[in-house]
């Protein structure tokens, strides 16, 4: 393999779309996953009971299920049921939908953690259902949450590659084509990998600087 | 969809069932190698160890399978697509089983490893009758975890060109024209195997619990 820089040159535009495109599926969907996460936890937690057993089966069903499948129910079958969608958006529904429901169980999980008679003492106090949660729940939940929460994104990150199957035109999707067309598709892959190695790596960095963070703020003030 | 479609379905489970295990077994017994590697106090060893779990964590599974079917005829190795998914899928297997079983044989106490020494235990006895058994039970909600991850990122492998549940729901539909139902039989066939597989290991957790008090 010969090392062509005015191959790369020629071709940075066209990467750096693709990588804007991976960052802005991979942010855009993890957001609108976390947001549907939360509220599918809040739902469970407070809604009434068949809204319980059927955000359950959401979750269950997503969670026992590859992405990979979701996707194409979602980009073929879709249309079948008159939901038509180009493949970002398409992509990013997929992503939010397959998120929010692992992100359900981490909240879930961390509402659960936070002990009763805090709950409770603030109802005592007059707070609303709204207060508590922002006031008790959340703050409260925080460190547990973060970490999964860390994991989560990043497996977010890594799974934007399989939207390239769906056409998605990605980073993947576009190194993909690039590769094969160059006849240097292994080496294309292999600093594929390293791309999303790298994002990764700085992902878990950033979550753990941001739990040290954290930690010293609760501690020093208790 | 007519039954005969959905017991070609059923039939490419198979492959799945089959490609899935074959990765978790190889994978343990890499993983293993790869933790041994990790806990070494061999500052090169662990170093190698910690590369080879943080890349293959670090890389999307898909890229990984891509890169693998790719490399392994350039090596000269002119291997069936199936082998390649198989490679792939284990090698991406064992970097997450190793990290799991560094926690496990990190546990081992070692006033355990001290008695076995003094019977005059070879360590490759050690490592069977006291060490694996150890880590394996400390793993195995873990492993469980894992081999269900695995049973779903077996779906990757069809775009290499494995002929497992997933690709043959795409076949199919792209031939009937009837992606919904055939994608939506082909989730729930994923859906019921997981259980199982989750069903099963909470019968092997009890049994390992009770072979413990024993």
């Amino acid at each position: 393999m010969k090392f062509d820089l005015d191959l790369i040159v020629s071709l940075a535009p066209e990467l750096l779309r693709a990588a804007g495109l991976t960052l802005t599926t991979w942010l855009g969907g993890a957001l609108a996953a976390l947001v549907l996460g939360f509220a599918v936890a809040l739902g469970r937690r407070y809604g009434p009971r068949f809204l319980d057993s059927a955000l359950r089966a959401y979750v269950e069903v997503i969670r026992g299920t590859p992405f990979l499948i979701q996707l194409f129910l979602l980009y073929y079958g879709g249309p079948f049921i008159g939901l038509s969608l180009d493949p970002v958006p398409a992509g990013l529904l997929g992503l939010a939908v397959y998120g929010a429901a692992y992100f359900s169980e981490i909240f879930r999980a961390g509402f659960e953690s936070v002990p009763h008679g805090h709950v409770e003492a603030g109802e005592c106090l007059g707070l609303d259902r709204a207060q508590i949660v922002k006031r008790i729940l959340i703050p409260e939940m925080t460190m547990l949450v973060l970490p999964p929460t860390v994991n989560m994104l990043i497996v977010l990150l890594k799974e934007t590659a399989v939207l390239s199957i769906i056409t998605v035109p990605e980073l993947t999707f576009q190194i993909s084509a690039i590769g094969s067309e160059k006849y240097a598709f292994v080496e294309a892959m292999f600093l594929l990998a390293c791309f999303y190695w790298g994002l990764v790596e700085l992902c878990g960095r950033l979550g753990r600087t941001a739990e040290a963070r954290l930690s010293r703020y609760r501690f020093a003030n208790t | 969809m007519s039954i005969k479609l959905f017991l070609l379905l059923v039939q490419a489970c198979g492959w799945t069932i089959v490609i899935s295990v074959t990765s978790i077994v190889l994978g343990l017994a890499l993983g293993t190698m790869v933790s041994a590697a990790m806990l070494s106090s061999h500052r090169l060893l662990s170093l190698a160890g910690r590369t080879f779990v943080s890349f293959f964590r670090g890389a999307p599974l898909l890229v990984q399978l891509l890169l693998i079917y790719n490399l392994l005829p350039m090596l000269g190795l002119n291997v069936p697509s199936m082998v390649a998914a198989i490679v792939g899928l284990s090698l991406c297997t064992a970097a997450y089983q190793a990290e799991n079983l560094r926690g496990g044989f990190a546990s081992v106490p070692t006033g355990l490893l001290e008695a076995a020494d003094m019977l005059g235990l070879t360590p490759l006895q050690q490592f069977w009758r006291i060490r694996a058994p150890i880590a394996l039970r400390m793993t195995l909600p873990a492993l469980t975890n894992e081999a269900i991850m695995i049973l779903k990122a077996s779906s990757l492998v069809s775009v290499v060109g494995v002929i497992e549940l997933t690709r043959m729901a795409q076949d199919l539909s792209a031939s009937t024209f009837k992606p919904l139902p055939l994608f939506a039989a082909a989730a729930l066939l994923y859906l019921v195997i997981n259980g199982l597989v989750a069903t099963g290991a909470q019968a092997l957790e009890r049994s390992f619990r009770w072979g413990s008090k024993a």
